[in-house]
């Protein structure tokens, strides 16, 4: 019985914590200044915009050289993966990313740079236990959830399909 | 036995330790900020021609507790014990900073609050005739805590607003019995009084808003501080906490506003060292923080303002956000921790 009595108590404590952190939480908000939401989504958009458009020109120049859609394609993405992997070991990616956001963090090279920049800054812990355990660190997290989901989708696409 | 105790939190040095010496060294971003004069040493490259980031935290921290003691004029041998913290996972820094200088150690962690505890304990030992001399330090590094904490540096990605900058700094102090390496008849700085905080939880969950987590800690602290001593924040004529940032100076200025203290005193005599150390421009967002934040502000700009006269009484709050690298994912919000210590020039 006073076990139980305990544990009520300590329910209500945990309750009333959790208020005092919320109203707090908004209380700060006010002193917070907020992001630039609409000047972000415009440099994301024209940033990324331009990376798609150069990426998209490259691809129908090598297209119309005679390779085939496919290889070309695979081409440009190894092309825009080397770029951003060179920029991020110059140390440049990071201050681009900045102003440009999502532009460059959504195409593959933020993937590229989400790779890169966990192997330079693991380096000094050694080739297998630092860079080979630490690599993934970024990109890991979204490959897991990434491919967790696409195999969800694809066994409600499955069932569909069947029947 | 516990004369020195007054009111709940608060101790009253009956020797009045010395701050003899002082030393301190900055990265290139501290040294392109307002405070570049108050460094003794400020880097080319953050890296400090070492082959690791915590190798080169390590080096500046040897460089400014160097400094310190070479103004106290004190060798290694002549001081008692060394008490330093850093941020860095088992205070590697600091212990590694001790291998290589072969003093006594007491390695201490409270977050970016670490001067400050540090500085009260080590004045506590003083007082208390546990040791003549001893050094006080702290220090953080960007590359070294951004890794731990956060991502890897070339990790292209947009920091929120409230998100402050780690501090690549550290300073050193050396507390002493003595007024040692102070030429007689120059005004000195001595260690009158200090305020164990507690660990306040106001419940902030994002890692970004650490100035919000710590501000009702250093509340907490300052008014316990005023409470035992019988004083109005106007004694001091600076009171400053160590790195609350934009946001959790506005915050804390708003909070002692409620507690009652008067408005016009709080904004001319308050404070904070994350708002010093960088300007705005330097795109810092929040503000600076790390314990090297209010350790290299300290030991620059505040002491050396109190040497010519600028200050006379300065209270000194560093402030910790008290998060480690799981505990916000386990859903754990971030309790914050201010120590005080007051310090007056004689």
């Amino acid at each position: 019985m006073v076990l139980q009595i305990s544990e009520e108590r300590n329910k209500e404590k945990e309750k009333q914590k959790k208020e005092i952190g919320k109203a707090y939480g908004k209380y700060a908000k006010q002193f917070t200044p907020r992001p630039k939401y609409f000047s972000n989504c415009v440099k994301a958009f024209i940033s990324g915009g331009l990376i798609c458009m150069a990426a998209l020109a490259v691809q129908n120049r090598l297209e119309a050289m005679g390779l085939s859609q496919k290889d070309a394609g695979s081409f440009v993405t190894i092309g825009l993966i080397m770029i951003a992997q060179l920029l991020t070991g110059l140390g440049v990616f990071d201050v681009i990313a900045k102003y440009a956001g999502a532009g460059v963090i959504v195409p593959i090279t933020g993937f590229a740079n989400s790779m890169v920049a966990p192997a330079i800054e693991y380096k000094k812990e050694g080739p297998v236990l630092g860079v080979g355990s630490k690599l993934f660190t970024v990109a890991g997290p979204v490959l897991v959830c990434g491919i967790s989901a696409a195999t969800a989708v694809g066994i409600i696409y499955w069932f569909i399909e069947k029947f | 036995m516990a004369n020195r105790k007054i009111g709940t939190q608060t101790v009253r040095f009956e020797n009045r330790p010395y701050i003899v010496g002082r030393g301190n060294i900055g990265g290139k971003k501290e040294g392109e900020g307002p405070l570049s004069d108050s460094f003794d040493q400020i880097l080319d490259d953050d890296m400090f021609g070492e082959k690791s980031w915590e190798k080169a935290e390590c080096k500046m921290l040897e460089a400014a507790m160097d400094k310190a003691m070479k103004r106290a004029q004190l060798e290694k041998d002549n001081i008692d014990i060394m008490l330093c913290g850093d941020l860095i996972n088992q205070i590697m820094t600091s212990s590694f900073t001790a291998r290589d200088m072969h003093i006594p150690f007491l390695g201490l962690y409270g977050a970016c609050s670490t001067m400050t505890e540090s500085l009260v304990i080590g004045s506590m030992l003083v007082d208390g005739g546990f040791a003549r001399s001893i050094l006080a330090g702290a220090s953080s590094h960007f590359c070294t805590a951004e890794r731990q904490f956060r991502m890897p540096v070339e990790h292209g990605n947009q920091r929120p607003t409230s998100a402050q900058w780690t501090a690549t700094a550290a300073g050193a102090v050396v507390v002493s019995e003595w007024p040692c390496g102070i030429t007689e008849g120059m005004p000195v700085v001595r260690a009158t009084e200090a305020t164990v905080g507690k660990v306040i939880d106001a419940g902030i969950r994002d890692a970004n808003q650490m100035g919000a987590a710590m501000a009702p800690s250093a509340v907490d602290t300052l008014l316990n501080h005023l409470q035992d001593t019988r004083r109005d924040i106007d004694y001091y004529d600076l009171v400053v906490t160590g790195d609350l940032g934009y946001i959790g100076k506005d915050i804390m200025a708003d909070l002692l506003a409620d507690a009652g203290l008067d408005k016009k005193k709080i904004f001319s005599h308050y404070d904070d060292c994350g708002t010093m150390l960088y300007s705005r421009e330097q795109d810092v967002h929040g503000g600076g923080s790390g314990c090297g934040c209010s350790a290299s502000v300290f030991a620059g700009k505040i002491l050396k303002d109190m040497e010519q006269g600028k200050y006379r009484r300065v209270l000194l709050m560093s402030t910790g956000a008290l998060l480690s690298t799981i505990s916000p994912l386990q859903g754990e919000s971030i309790p914050g921790i201010a120590h005080a210590i007051a310090l007056e020039v004689e």
